[in-house]
Parts: C-alpha cells; structure tokens; sequence
C-alpha cells in the first residue's frame, strides 16, 4: 500500500503532497516545549500557534512560512496528552512533520486532527535544516530538493488509512 | 501463541477470542475521562459530530483539577464550559471544586476504576489505572470526543514488556524510586506502543500507591499502558473503594514478549532523574551538591496518603532550610481531609511548607509554583522537560516524598538517610 501522510483539513483544500523549508530537531521533543502549558488556557489554534516551539526554538514562529516542514529524531511529540501540540503546528503553517518515531498519543492526535505525518528514520537522519524537501502524499516518498536524495516515508495500516480518508475521526464516525 | 494481560482485556472488550499485537480493533470503553485542559476542545469536537448525546452518562468522568480554582478568566471559561456541558448532558461523575481531586487519584478512590475495564482518558497518566489490572491508556480531545459519543475506540494491540519484579526494596525505596529506574535503564521511548507488564514476587511488599506510582509513570517510557496482577491487595482496594463488579485477567504462560527485564528491588536506592528527562536518573549516592530553591510534594504521581505520610514522617520536628519554598499538594479532598486528621498537615504547616488544595498546578506550570530563570526544584511529579515548571532555564529534579521532604530540610538534593 503507498504511504499517505494525512491530507485532509479542517475546512481548507485538500493537499496531496507538502513542500517547504525544514526546521529540524533532535530526540524526544515533548509537548512541554511544543506548547508550553501556560498557554493551554486557551483552546484557540490560532493563539496557540504564536507559542509554537517556543521553548525549544524562539525564532521559530518568526521564521516559520506556510508550507514548511518540521523533521525532528525520536520520540516527537513525547509527553502529555494534550491535542494542542499537533493544533499548534498544525495551526503555524506547518504541512508535514517527518521523525524517525512518533511519540504515541502524538501519533493518534494528529491523524485525528488532520496534521500530515510521517515515519522515515533514513530521512530524519539524512535531512537538515534549511533543506528544501517535498512529500508526496499518495506514494510516500520524500524529497530532498536541495541534496537531491530521495526516501520512502513508512506505510499507514490500511484502518488508519480509512479514517485519515474520511477527513479525521469526526468525520469517519459520521459516515459510519 | 498466548496472549499478554493487556491483550487479554482488549480481546475481550472487542468480541474477540483472541487479538495479537499488531491487529487493529475496535473496543467498548468503561469510561472516558476528559479534565479542564482537554475537555473543552473534546466538547467543541463532540458538537460536529452527529449524534443526540453522550453514549452513558454513568461511563464519563469530567474532573476539573489542571488550573482550579480558576486561575486566570480564560481558565475560567474552559470550566464554565465543561460545567454547562456536564449539566446538560447530566454526567454522573462530574467533580468540580468542593469534590474534586486530581483526576488519577480521584477516580480509583471514587471506585470508578476496576480490573478489567478498558478506560480512555485524554490525559497522559491516564495509564494509573493499571496498577488495578485495568487496561488505561492516554489519548487526545478527539479520541475523548470519539468515546463520549460512541463508547467504542480504536487500538492497535500492544506488544509488551514483561517487568519481572524480585525482592523486597530498602527502607527509602518506593514505587517512585523503582519506576525511575525502570525508565532510566529503558529510556523515555524504551517501551514505545508497547505495554509494560509487571509481574514477580517483589510486588506482594509494593503498596497499592506504589503501584499507583509506577503504573502513573509508564507513559513516561513511552509507554501505551503499565498494567500489573490483581492480587488480595489489589482486589481488597477495590472491594473498600467500589461497587462495580471487576474482572481478574492473567497473561497467558505463553505470552510473547519483546522483552523481559527482571529486577530485583532490595538491590535499588533511592533514585533522582536530572534535567532535563525522566531517563537521566542517578542514585542518590551520585547526586553531588544540587542546592535547591523549591520543593514541590504532590501530583497524580506522588500526592496520595502514603506520600505525605513518608513525607511528613521525615519533615516533623525539623524545619525547612531557609530559602527554600516548599509546597505541598494533597492529591483530594479525601486525602486532604486524612492528612488534616493525622496531623500531618500541622507536621507540614510548622516545618515551614505551605498545603494547598488538590490541583495539577505546578506539574506542568500552570501555577502555584512557577520557577524563575535558574531556580532549581525537587518536584515528586512526572516530567522534568525543559521548561515544564516555568522559565524555560529552570530545573526540575524527579524525586521520591522521601527524597523531596530530606532535600527540603538540607536545601540541597539530598536523601532521608542524610536527615
């Protein structure tokens, strides 16, 4: 089956693949510093996003474009449970995060809230930042424009597959 | 080919005779818990979707306990928000201030957690519960949303690892202690997606919140679930505290797993992860001189009545060093009230500790106890993350009570032997 990163939104246009410039980071980046919990009294995306990576990256939501990618090693996402992790990237511009493992509930979370994301070890590894990179969404397969290297991102079970095809979570249960 | 205590449950709560790690499967709930962070966007989730109501209104538990009493208007908001939601759904097991607790303490006192249940909670240390034999795991606002309207979630079954636990630990060496080990022998993604399954003849001397403790941690290795046996200790707890019926699963004796460590606990010493990661543990002989500015005893890890016994029972007579802020956190109301009894918050009051009534707080620096540039604190919570207590170069250290109450006297990183 090819890899698909999810490629729905909530409300805007449907994206079959993602291109922009990489913002990396190392193992074990955790919701903590994702967004930080003094700003979990709101629920807002928007607010959210001006505190993504704050503490971890400053500049980032300076610098941040839409489109951009953030690749990142183990672990991403380790830490609470809180869907205003994925919302905030999802809400600063960010079009795909590549790691080399997801942390779990990070996982669920952004397939239920429609961030696409992908597990290629050999790509986080191999991609650094500033690079250029392109995912296309229906093979799976990474690019990295500048270097000229290209990886295959790691399949979603066909289940999962089903519900990022329906547009998230709340939508696979209204079509049920 | 067997199959471990965890896929057990799941098999069970799916239809199925059998599942095996890997498979995808579609299982009924016991309950669905959501607090004051998550709930409100679980809630404005649940409003798409297309459904009257909740699926049981006995089967969801609301507890508000990250930022009450409110500590700011938008806090406020989100709990007016669960309030009326709660109200108009008329949910059972809806605790605001008054009956609340934090949530992973609250909900076996309450007895609302039994061996055998499959929980959801959008909340990481969700995973609590399995020191009862119940499945519990954390998920997100849109899964919480997903279960409140259906009663069902998907899982992708759990491959796990066996935790054989020998022995009977020292004096000082609790629950918080071996799980500390646990995680950094393992590392914070030692056990990704997968269960952590204890077993062994050292569990007969953990007490029930040790248990808790560890099972609370699990996620902190990254962990799906920590689950343990239910044994008379286990089942004497839930027959005090509940009136739900419980069911006693047990791994079969050929379960696979991808791993088995064995452990043997009169072997470990009191155990303290640095900044700024669950995994960068030392034993308490290896800390050197850490001066410290606070102290926090409490959380959904540490904030239960055997906590605050240890941790008064090294903190009476003594006082506080100087400069140091201590800030204790009974985990309820109950637990408030139990400790109020004993004497121990009289203990805590005139060594110089402040008590505050129950709340996440500090854990994830929400407040009530924020750090400034370069403070240091012995916290018993969870997560030492960057940032996690306030200002993004502060330090957290993960401790015991006992650690926490000994560091607080010396106002240095210090175990209870050196009080």
């Amino acid at each position: 089956m090819a890899a698909r990163a999810t490629q729905y939104g909530k409300g805007e246009t449907d994206m079959k693949a993602a291109k922009g410039h990489v913002f990396k980071y190392g193992d074990n980046v955790d919701t903590d510093v994702i967004i930080p919990a003094r700003y979990l009294n709101s629920s807002d995306p928007k607010e959210l996003a001006v505190h993504c990576m704050e503490d971890i990256d400053a500049d980032f939501v300076k610098k941040v474009k839409a489109g951009d990618i953030i690749v990142a090693n183990k672990n991403f996402g380790c830490g609470s449970s809180r869907e205003h992790a994925p919302l905030a990237i999802k809400a600063a511009g960010v079009s795909c995060v590549i790691a080399e493992t997801f942390a779990r509930i990070f996982y669920r979370n952004a397939i239920n809230i429609g961030l696409p994301i992908i597990e290629c070890p050999e790509a986080a590894k191999a991609i650094e930042p500033g690079d250029e990179v392109e995912v296309d969404f229906d093979t799976g397969v990474i690019t990295d424009v500048t270097k000229q290297t290209t990886y295959q991102g790691q399949a979603f079970p066909p289940f999962m597959q089903k519900i990022i095809d329906c547009g998230g979570l709340v939508n696979y249960i209204n079509q049920k | 080919m067997g199959m471990t205590m965890t896929q057990k449950i799941l098999a069970a709560h799916a239809g199925l005779s059998s599942v095996s790690a890997g498979q995808l499967i579609e299982a009924d709930l016991d309950l669905v818990l959501g607090n004051d962070i998550t709930s409100p966007v679980a809630i404005h989730e649940m409003d798409k979707m297309k459904v009257d109501g909740v699926f049981d209104k006995d089967k969801i538990a609301l507890v508000l306990d990250h930022f009450v009493p409110n500590k700011d208007i938008k806090s406020a908001q989100h709990c007016k928000c669960v309030r009326e939601f709660a109200c108009k759904h008329g949910i059972t097991n809806y605790f605001d201030v008054g009956e609340m607790g934090i949530e992973h303490a609250l909900l076996p006192e309450k007895g609302l957690t039994v061996a055998g249940d499959v929980i959801i909670g959008a909340d990481s240390h969700t995973c609590t519960y399995g020191a009862l034999g119940a499945f519990s795991t954390g998920v997100g606002s849109t899964d919480m949303a997903a279960g409140m309207a259906t009663g069902k979630a998907w899982f992708k079954v759990p491959a796990a690892i066996k935790f054989v636990l020998t022995g009977k630990p020292a004096k000082w060496v609790s629950g918080k202690d071996i799980i500390l080990h646990i995680i950094g022998m393992i590392g914070v993604d030692g056990a990704l997606y997968k269960s952590m399954e204890f077993v062994g003849d050292g569990i007969a001397y953990l007490s029930m919140d040790d248990r808790f403790t560890i099972a609370n941690m699990a996620i902190e290795a990254g962990g799906k679930n920590g689950i343990f046996p239910v044994d008379d200790r286990a089942k004497q707890y839930m027959e005090e505290h509940s009136r739900r019926p419980y069911t006693v699963y047990e791994a079969d004796e050929d379960a696979e797993y991808d791993a088995v460590y064995t452990i043997d606990l009169s072997t470990l010493k009191p155990t303290v992860a640095f900044p700024h990661l669950p995994e960068n543990t030392k034993t308490i002989d290896e800390v050197g001189d850490i001066k410290i500015d606070q102290v926090v005893i409490g959380s959904c890890t540490n904030g239960r009545m055997e906590d605050l016994r240890v941790a008064a029972s090294i903190l009476k007579g003594k006082k506080v060093a100087k400069g140091v802020r201590v800030i204790v956190i009974p985990a309820t109301q109950k637990i408030y009230l139990d400790a109020m009894e004993e004497g121990l918050l009289k203990t805590f009051i005139e060594a110089g500790a402040i008590v505050s009534t129950p709340t996440c707080g500090p854990c994830l620096g929400g407040y009530m106890g924020i750090l400034a540039e370069h403070e240091r604190c012995v916290s018993t919570t969870n997560r030492n993350f960057v940032g996690r207590m306030g200002h993004v170069d502060s330090e957290i250290y993960l401790a015991s009570p006992a650690v926490a109450a000994a560091s607080a006297i010396t106002g240095k990183l210090s175990g209870p032997d050196e009080v």
